[in-house]
């Protein structure tokens, strides 16, 4: 048995499918996982991500600590409440987690990590640790719901407590209020507008009813899966891990090459792969033939093996199967994808595949639905 | 849980009806549909294909993963479900009606007899947990 959220009863109760995840006994859906879909695309959606950890970083040498742990700078994050969406490397320049930081406050900071990843990751974060003047601290009393959806802010702010209402409503993309221990952050991980809000775990069955009675609809796993998909975001330990760095998974443009006096852990096995020479990248496919596309399958160009699918399935949305993959660079538009043996054709596009409710990729009439 | 009385069951969760004229159509259980969730994509068995008992024989895809289906009996494949293609959600809706997959003649009837009844398959689905 996995570790369970402060709503596992509530995922019972619902009639959820529980899987296990990351060591978590968490839900994968509550019926139907293409209808909650469509729920975050059209109107609004609650995901119950308490698996995830916030993980406080205080004192007065929390900045120089984050500025060498992070392969993205924090000393960007300027006013309080931005946040900042980093790699985390090893050495090597592997990824040991990716992470959302929030800039708080003067010397405070909070990272949410990976619910599979969070013990490794604070390991690795007290291995990293030079200074007395930075406090580590796992909040495990907190428990995380998005709230995602064109509709999502509008339902999920009149159950805030009352002075987050007007606050929470207020934020711009990419930035966060909070009030005690609650914090609302404008961020997501859907393609769609919404809150991301960590409260205290006593509170959050409360809030859950209320986002239900207001009609939002409870979303499991495998709809926040293809939802994240389809917005051409990556998954840590399918499109990157500790074998493969950002430079090869899409995520160069969270890399902070500048200042170059920053030493960053990482930094100079980046720095080396890049002057090694081709870089493999991430790219976007849309099957154009029949089948789904899922991870591992060969990319084909001319017969020839040129890389694999890092994230595949079906996108509800697009009613195409896509997928991210890596591949050498310059493959061209078109390429065939491996399924079962047989070669089949296949687009290569530019993610993100749907943002706020439309298709960002143009869909040709032949081709084939899934 | 859905399990009619009057098919025939397969370890691997099809179901199979004897159409009483030495064919049979094959499906999968309203318990493998559910398993799986929602279906996406199904690719067919091509028509006149020789089938062996637990040959591959097609593909279920759901949001999740591809499932194959396994023929439950020895025979050549007489019918596939075209209209699945454009509507493979019609499993989840009507796993023993609309949601068949194909059709089998069959190369020796008296197969049919170690296929599980509905009891069978009752036990096996508790047995499972």
């Amino acid at each position: 048995m996995g570790s369970r959220t402060p709503l596992f009863s509530e995922h019972e109760r619902l009639g959820a499918r529980i899987v296990p995840f990351g060591g978590w006994d968490m839900p994968l859906h509550y019926g139907s996982q293409l209808d909650e879909h469509h729920a975050v695309r059209q109107q609004a959606g609650v995901f119950d991500v308490s698996h995830m950890r916030p993980v406080d970083i205080q004192g007065t040498d929390a900045l120089s600590f984050l500025q060498r742990l992070l392969a993205n700078d924090v000393a960007k994050l300027k006013q309080p409440g931005k946040a900042l969406y980093s790699c985390m490397l090893n050495a090597e320049g592997g990824v040991i987690d990716d992470l959302i930081c929030y800039y708080l406050g003067p010397n405070r900071y909070r990272a949410v990590v990976n619910a599979a990843t969070a013990d490794k990751d604070l390991a690795w974060m007290h291995a990293c640790l030079q200074s007395a003047s930075v406090g580590i601290n796992s909040r495990d009393d907190l428990a995380l719901l998005a709230v995602q959806g064109p509709e999502a802010r509008a339902q999920a702010a009149s159950l805030l407590p009352v002075a987050l209402r007007e606050p929470a409503l207020a934020l711009k993309p990419f930035f966060a209020t909070e009030q005690g221990d609650w914090l609302v952050g404008r961020t997501g991980y859907t393609g769609e507008d919404g809150f991301e809000i960590m409260l205290p775990a006593a509170e959050v069955v409360e809030l859950w009813r209320a986002l239900l009675a207001v009609g939002v609809i409870p979303c499991g796993l495998g709809a926040r899966d293809t939802l994240r998909l389809e917005a051409g975001m990556n998954l840590y330990g399918q499109d990157m891990s500790e074998e493969v760095g950002p430079l090869e998974s899409g995520l160069d443009w969270t890399v902070a090459f500048a200042p170059r006096e920053r030493d960053f852990i990482g930094r100079a096995a980046l720095e080396a792969q890049q002057a090694s020479g081709e870089l493999r990248q991430v790219v976007g496919l849309l099957l154009t033939g029949r089948g789904v596309l899922r991870s591992h399958q060969p990319v084909l160009v001319n017969d020839q093996p040129v890389g694999e699918v890092t994230s595949g399935g079906f996108s509800p949305t697009l009613q195409r199967s896509i997928a991210l993959a890596r591949v050498e660079p310059g493959i061209g538009d078109q390429c065939a994808v491996e399924i079962r043996g047989k070669a089949v054709p296949a687009r290569v596009v530019k993610p993100p595949f749907v943002r706020h409710g439309e298709a960002r990729i143009a869909l040709d009439d032949q081709d084939a639905r899934a | 849980m859905s399990i009619p009385t009057e098919l025939k069951y397969t370890e691997s969760h099809e179901w199979v009806k004897d159409n009483g004229d030495g064919t049979v159509t094959v499906g999968i259980t309203d318990h493998a549909q559910e398993a799986l969730g929602d279906l996406v994509f199904v690719e067919l068995p091509e028509i006149g294909k020789q089938l062996a008992v637990k040959d591959a024989c097609a593909v279920v895809e759901s949001v999740k993963a591809a499932s194959d289906i396994y023929s439950p009996l020895t025979g050549d494949v007489t019918a596939a479900n075209e209209a699945l293609d454009g509507a493979p959600e019609t499993i989840n809706e009507d796993a023993y009606g609309d949601g068949w997959i194909f059709q089998l003649k069959l190369s020796d009837p008296s197969q049919l007899d170690e296929l599980m009844d509905a009891g069978g398959y009752e036990q096996l689905l508790a047995d499972e947990g």
